[in-house]
């Protein structure tokens, strides 16, 4: 069967040279999964299969990396991605209520996008910014002290576009 | 600005202006000293007057720094390596973060040291791949420096070679345990390793490794600069020197200090450095080193001192230097559990006593905590904390059950009131009251 070609020759090349940084090729492939989501905008199964033929490598193995890494995602996302941290300093401060805020601001729960595509709401374990919290990242860029307002605020500032926190890629569509 | 009362020495440049860049830090009299070592001094010194320092590893297990170079052997014909942890996922912690944001050629200065000192010529950072703003300073930092001829081949003219391979994680809270690291930098899932070997003889790729922590490596080109006798007259006898501690958590101003250690006392990093409790509450409990360690309680420990030892002697640990603070309105039931679903989310499913046992425990707490747990609970979680501890195959499996067995230690009244009454001691959802 013919591996389907899901990201481009450029980054193919790309992908190659990563390989060469490293003693042994493999050890590239969680960059490789990076710069693949960076395009994507998500990992899909035909861009597994790909990077497993790049890496000579079984598929599975791919989807096993893809799996256990949280950060790969293995649906279509929204613009931005907010992952609002969950642990226990961030806890203490009040992250339970700013999610339960965004929810029902962007009408959707833990793990949804919304229906205009614009923002998937995610939920995540420590994000090192401890001293900030509570915190969100907006496509892995910090907000740091959140309040109800400075959510609204945020999310205003992001519909209309804001350089600091720049939209990810959500081109690719699985083929018909 | 600097708190008053801090002790900086790691971050003596953390507030320049600019520092970031490789021309400020050079105007500063970065990258200097390691130059100036590896003109000066033989490799084998570098490892010794890092021992004299005193220097202990700062992401958690405090292992002398020079005496873990010292294990390295050079005999096996075999490339060595470093791998720099920059996975600083323990929940409370924020310090290494911070100094790859701000200091990022302070770090690859102290890399060039330990790379020097221990005959290494690859160096591998491992960022966690939610830092994405430090990767990018990283990056950069990395692509002036190799433009400037400080790394790559014949340094400076010493001949020596090192190169630095910056490299992203893609979100695993057990890729901060070494061997786990290793293995995710291998392009594996992050599974921890049996030891032996360790991985000063069989790590990255078989080959003799170093594993050292984000600022352990960026307190050596200061430690160099000032004088290893100077550094080591800070601290205490056994703890010396500085650390950083991220205070986190219930108080007024949270935040990274660098504070001597020794010198400073729980009481005081609060109500000086953190400026009290939050709205004038009590304190009421205080992890003393990120989410692994055992809580503390002002009435005991108020008055221990931050350093290693004093730390264990409370029966706790120094470990990350996150301390977390709860105020006297905080549900420790409801504050358990959230630390026990991190543990249960992070287990990597490798050995079924922390796969399975952070499961019971999740279900156990979750049930207490919603007003429905039964009397016979307390000693069941006993129970499945004694079948996790020591048990499980990397230190993640203890961790989770630490939370659960220090906060029953001081406050078992309050999980008892709550299996009783169905709702919180300190009234209903004390985390909502949070709100802003």
């Amino acid at each position: 069967m013919q591996t389907q070609e899901v990201f481009s020759s450029k980054l193919q090349a790309e992908i190659r040279e990563l390989m060469a940084v490293y003693p042994k090729p493999k050890s590239a492939i969680l960059m490789a999964l990076h710069r693949i989501q960076e395009e994507l905008g998500w990992v899909p199964e035909p861009a597994q299969a790909q990077v497993a033929e790049i890496f000579s490598m079984p598929a599975e193995d791919v989807k096993s990396l893809v799996t256990f890494y949280y950060m790969y995602h293995r649906k279509p996302m929204g613009r931005y991605v907010l992952k609002v941290c969950k642990s226990i300093s961030c806890y203490l401060c009040g992250s339970e209520p700013i999610i339960e805020h965004l929810e029902k601001k962007l009408a959707v729960k833990m793990g949804e996008t919304t229906q205009d595509g614009v923002f998937s709401l995610v939920g995540s374990e420590c994000l090192a910014a401890c001293t900030g919290a509570p915190c969100l990242q907006v496509n892995d860029r910090f907000v740091e002290n959140l309040s109800a307002v400075k959510v609204d605020e945020l999310l205003e500032r992001l519909r209309r576009g804001d350089s600091a926190y720049p939209a990810a890629n959500t081109s690719w569509q699985p083929q018909e | 600005m600097p708190h008053a009362k801090e002790k900086r020495v790691l971050f003596g440049w953390r507030d320049i202006q600019g520092i970031g860049s490789l021309e400020r830090y050079r105007k500063e009299g970065g990258y200097a000293t390691w130059l100036r070592l590896m003109k000066d001094k033989q490799p084998a010194e570098v490892t010794e007057l890092t021992k004299a320092s005193g220097l202990r590893g700062r992401g958690g297990a405090g292992f002398p720094t020079g005496l873990k170079w010292s294990f390295v052997p050079n005999n096996l014909g075999k490339p060595k390596y470093l791998c720099v942890n920059c996975d600083e996922s323990e929940p409370g912690t924020c310090k290494d973060r911070e100094i790859v944001e701000h200091l990022p050629h302070q770090l690859l200065e102290g890399i060039g040291i330990a790379c020097y000192a221990v005959g290494i010529q690859k160096a591998f950072i491992y960022i966690r791949g939610e830092m994405l703003e430090g990767y990018l300073s990283l990056k950069k930092a990395i692509e002036e420096a190799y433009a400037a001829g400080l790394f790559g081949k014949n340094i400076d003219g010493t001949g020596f070679e090192l190169d630095i391979v910056l490299h992203r994680g893609a979100g695993a809270y057990i890729c901060g345990e070494e061997s786990a690291l290793l293995s995710s930098l291998e392009g594996e899932r992050g599974f921890p390793r049996l030891k032996p070997p360790f991985p000063a003889v069989s790590g990255l790729y078989a080959c003799p490794t170093v594993i050292n922590n984000v600022e352990t490596l960026a307190t050596l080109p200061v430690i160099f600069r000032m004088g290893v006798e100077e550094y080591a007259k800070l601290g205490t006898d056994k703890s010396k020197g500085t650390r950083m501690v991220s205070l986190s958590g219930h108080v007024n101003q949270p935040g990274n200090f660098e504070i001597e250690l020794g010198k400073v006392t729980f009481k005081q990093l609060i109500e000086d450095f953190g400026g009290g409790v939050r709205g004038g509450k009590a304190c009421k409990a205080i992890i003393p080193g990120g989410a692994s360690a055992p809580w503390l309680v002002p009435a005991e420990h108020y008055d221990v001192t931050l350093d290693f030892e004093a730390i264990a002697a409370a029966k706790s640990m120094a470990g990350s230097g996150a301390i977390i603070v709860m105020d006297e309105d905080t549900c420790v039931v409801g504050a358990t559990l959230n630390l026990v679903e991190f543990f249960h989310e992070e287990s990597c499913g490798k050995c079924s006593p922390c796969r399975e046992g952070t499961q019971w425990l999740v279900q156990i707490l979750h049930r207490i905590v919603h007003g429905h747990g039964k009397p016979e609970d307390l000693d069941l979680l006993d129970s499945v904390c004694e079948s996790m501890l020591g048990k499980t195959f990397c230190p993640l499996g203890d961790s989770a059950t630490v939370p659960v067995s220090s906060s029953m230690r001081y406050f078992r009244d309050e999980y008892e009131y709550l299996i009783k009454e169905k709702h919180s001691k300190v009234g209903p959802g004390s985390k909502k009251a949070a709100v802003v």
